[in-house]
């Protein structure tokens, strides 16, 4: 039930219809900010949430329905258009200059003017005077690309109070910020809340989302699901509206990971002394068959360095690799994957899907790589993987003649993952899978994790989410400060007793 | 309304186009005549006069499809047909096929060398394409020099200057070359996995890299391809005027190449390519040049007058052109259509 207001609101949106080639984005959406109200929008990736922020923005030309701002009707033909109207974004990839200062980015456009063209000093000490009002204080004059993202994004968000923003949209801002990062963010944004702003807030954290948000919108299949106040909707009802059905029980893929592997054959790889100056100090490694191994740390701590190095995408200058027992030298991807490891890489859109290929070449492109240009993978091949993986991983759109680029994280995400089932690996390393996808691909996509690993694939994963890594693993090494600092069996630890590991544990107090 | 989203619809609405102002401001263009059982006419014209600039542009577009461009084809077409004429030149049969037929392999291998080198550069050393095949155009010219000793060899020889100007059946042998390397090329890249290869490594070169696509030699492969068709089009160049011209051969032809490239719908920035489309690209720069001597365009302003033609021909194909008409026809309430041309995303 939309709980009602008696504030006007800012923006009015009615019944937002936008179609894609094949696919109806949104269908017919109302979605409202009110001033002052810091306003979620969920749903699973897919269900239009991009698009609904693409449309208040001007990115995305609407096919029908209204926009008003203040009550007055709007069109807006591109971004700067909705500028002018007071919308302003900071997106989960900073959108600023990296190589321009602080000041010159906060005050990009609205500079102040001496007599003799810019006077600096007065525009560097507007643009200082600005971000003390969210708390920070910087060197204006530094250079932007000197500063953590998070920083970075507060200073985007600076930038929009210089803008005058009347609506500010922060699209995933926490998806790369720690802790203590994002109490600071989130202070800031109460505090422009609390000025009169309206905020439309998105994140897939749920924790973050119950944390900040005033109200919560729902989106699924590009419909509008409901409109509720934060305080009247309870996190499985959240969940339930989102992916409209009853979360499957994610117990049952803990339960299906929570047996014994035999550790007492040849493992299936064993890594001695790994390493790379700079990158990871030596670190050992053994996966066994039909085991699930989790690596867990910070970001930065090596876990992504140490399977890197494994898989051969950075090459390692200590260290042994055994693959069944015999030594093997890997110097390329090609070598690992010879050898039957399969890596995805933690950045999805850099180094895993190829955009403007289709979802069937992109499929495809890691037999066709291990087969050489010569021999094609012929149609028939092609049309029984993708028959074999659509179906059984769910993608969405169910057309595999479709660029890669238009799906969603979550769907890519799945695509990936069957470019290297059909290698037929024997380990499949996988960095962060579930990172920045909606809740029901993050259950499927662990589901099949341990669905492979019953049926004897042996698996490495990594996830910043640490529930994940227990759900999944029997085994979880955690490193820190590019160093191997420990092993856990993944059943007799819990998520506190893990992170307090992650955090604390000394150099040599290994348990096992 | 479908074939307007086909991607070669603008750039052979294009070409039609010339085509037809050229015929109507001159209807003796589009007259094709028998002679001798052979044909002639502007068309037949074209097909013929095509031959080197289709050749460049097809190996252009192989390299463009990687992220890379091939500056040196101009440089490249002059040092194989300076090897091909002095071949000749000093033989002392310049009249024999067997002669010919040496020049014509060693001036293509020449060629293939060549590509290789480029190819080297760029695939194993890593030095920027533009700056790599930079090194071959501005020395390729002092090599072809030295081959012919500084001066412009002519030689006389049927056999030779057959290639450019003869007939097989009724169409000129250059019309037939460029065909079968149309046809060879599309079935290379088509019927093996190279085409998809080349456009992944064009597209995401990291992300192919750790799929395990050996991105090297398929890099390296485009520039040898662009070579061996750079040096086929030298030999071509050199028949037309039977006269090793270091200077003039093959000069600004990477340029009109890129041009072709472009004008077919293949992107600068890599990836997907259309072979097709440079097609229909090289036909396009083509009946432009041939225009240009139809519409009775003074030679000092034929330059401006390509430069407008092109822009409008680009700008035609631009997606941002199309959704401007979209948003103009729906003001004026015709074909009320979503904008979908700068959609990449259908995220939530």
């Amino acid at each position: 039930m939309p709980a009602d207001t008696e504030v006007q609101p800012i923006v009015e949106m009615r019944g937002i219809t936008i179609a894609f080639p094949g696919v109806l984005a949104l269908d017919g959406v109302d979605f409202r900010l009110i001033p002052g109200e810091i306003h979620s929008l969920m749903g699973e990736n897919g269900a239009g949430k991009s698009t609904l922020i693409k449309a208040l923005t001007g990115v995305y030309a609407i096919d029908s329905g209204t926009i008003a701002v203040s009550g007055s009707e709007r069109r807006f033909e591109a971004t700067a258009d909705a500028q002018a109207a007071g919308i302003s974004t900071v997106y989960q990839e900073v959108n600023l200059c990296a190589n321009l200062s602080v000041g010159e980015n906060v005050m990009l456009g609205h500079e102040k003017r001496g007599r003799a063209g810019i006077d600096w000093r007065a525009t560097h000490s507007e643009a200082e005077r600005h971000l003390a009002g969210l708390g920070l204080r910087l060197d204006s004059r530094s250079e932007l690309g000197s500063h953590s993202i998070a920083i970075q994004q507060l200073i985007a968000i600076a930038r929009a109070m210089v803008l005058d923003a009347k609506v500010l949209i922060l699209d995933e801002p926490t998806s790369s910020l720690d802790r203590g990062e994002v109490e600071q963010l989130f202070a800031v944004i109460r505090d422009l809340r609390d000025s009169g702003v309206a905020i439309l807030f998105v994140s897939h954290f749920l924790d973050q989302v119950y944390e900040i948000s005033d109200r919560i919108t729902v989106l699924r299949n590009g419909q509008l699901v409901g409109e509720h106040l934060a305080a009247d909707l309870p996190k499985d009802a959240l969940v339930a509206e989102m992916i409209g059905r009853e979360l499957e029980d994610l117990a049952a893929i803990s339960d299906r990971a929570d047996r014994e592997i035999d550790r007492t054959g040849t493992p299936i790889v064993k890594a001695t002394g790994l390493g790379k100056r700079g990158m990871l100090e030596p670190a050992d490694l053994e996966v066994y068959d039909g085991e699930v191994v989790g690596l867990a740390g910070l970001l930065g701590s090596g876990r992504t360095e140490l399977v890197r190095l494994l898989y051969g995408a950075d090459r390692a200058e200590t260290g042994e690799v055994a693959v069944d027992g015999t030594s093997v030298r890997i110097h390329s991807p090609r070598h690992a994957i010879d050898h039957g490891i399969a890596f995805s890489s933690e950045d999805r859109r850099g180094e895993g899907v190829v955009a403007d290929l289709t979802v069937a070449e992109n499929m495809i492109l890691g037999i066709q790589a291990r087969r050489g240009w010569l021999r094609r993978v012929s149609k028939a091949e092609q049309d029984a993987v993708v028959a074999e993986y659509m179906e059984a991983l769910g993608v969405r759109p169910a057309d595999p003649h479709v660029p890669i680029g238009n799906l969603s994280g979550g769907n890519q995400q799945k695509v990936l993952l069957a470019r290297w089932l059909a290698t037929a690996p024997e380990l499949l390393i996988l960095d962060e899978p579930t990172r920045g996808i909606d809740v029901g691909a993050k259950a499927d996509i662990q589901r099949k994790v341990a669905e492979l690993s019953e049926k004897g694939l042996s698996v490495i994963f990594i996830s910043s989410e640490l529930e994940e890594v227990l759900r999944l693993a029997q085994r979880v090494i955690v490193l820190r400060d590019r160093k191997a600092v420990g092993e856990l069996d993944a059943h007799e630890v819990d998520l506190d007793g893990l992170v307090d590991y992650i955090a604390h544990s000394e150099e040599g107090s290994v348990s096992r | 309304m479908r074939i307007l989203r086909h991607r070669l619809f603008w750039p052979a609405a294009a070409l039609v186009t010339l085509l037809v102002v050229n015929t109507i401001a001159n209807p003796n263009f589009a007259r094709i005549t028998i002679r001798d059982g052979q044909l002639y006419g502007n068309p037949i014209t074209i097909l013929r006069d095509s031959a080197p600039l289709m050749l460049v542009a097809l190996g252009m577009t192989l390299v463009i499809a990687t992220r890379g461009i091939d500056l040196s084809v101009g440089a490249i077409m002059a040092v194989s047909g300076a090897v091909a004429l002095t071949i000749i030149d000093d033989s002392p049969n310049p009249g024999s096929v067997g002669t010919v037929v040496v020049a014509v392999i060693v001036a293509v291998v020449v060629g293939l060398v060549l590509g290789v080198w480029n190819g080297f550069l760029v695939s194993v050393i890593g030095i920027q394409p533009i700056i790599a095949t930079l090194v071959l155009m501005l020395a390729g010219r002092g090599v072809a020099l030295l081959i012919t000793g500084g001066e412009i060899t002519t030689v006389n020889s049927a056999p030779y200057k057959f290639i450019a100007s003869g007939y097989l059946i009724i169409l000129p042998i250059a019309f037939f070359i460029w065909v079968a390397a149309v046809v060879v090329v599309s079935m290379l890249e088509r019927r093996t996995a190279l085409g998809m290869l080349t456009e992944s490594v064009g597209i995401n070169p990291e992300a192919s890299r750790l799929a395990g696509v050996r991105s090297r030699g398929i890099i390296w492969s485009a520039y040898i391809a662009s070579g061996v068709l750079a040096g086929i089009a030298g030999v071509i160049y050199a028949s037309n005027t039977m006269a090793a011209d270091a200077n003039s051969a093959g000069y600004l032809i990477e340029l009109y190449a890129i041009l072709a490239v472009v004008l077919g719908g293949t992107s600068l920035m890599g990836g997907k390519f259309s072979i097709a489309g440079t097609v229909i690209g090289v036909m396009t720069v083509q009946a432009l040049e041939k225009a240009i001597l139809f519409l009775g365009v003074p030679p000092a302003q034929a330059p401006v007058f390509f430069a407008v033609v092109v822009v409008v021909v680009v700008l035609l194909q631009a997606p941002r052109v199309h959704a401007w008409g979209r948003a103009a026809g729906r003001r004026m309430g015709v074909g009320a259509k979503p904008r979908t041309d700068d959609r990449k995303e259908v995220a939530a």
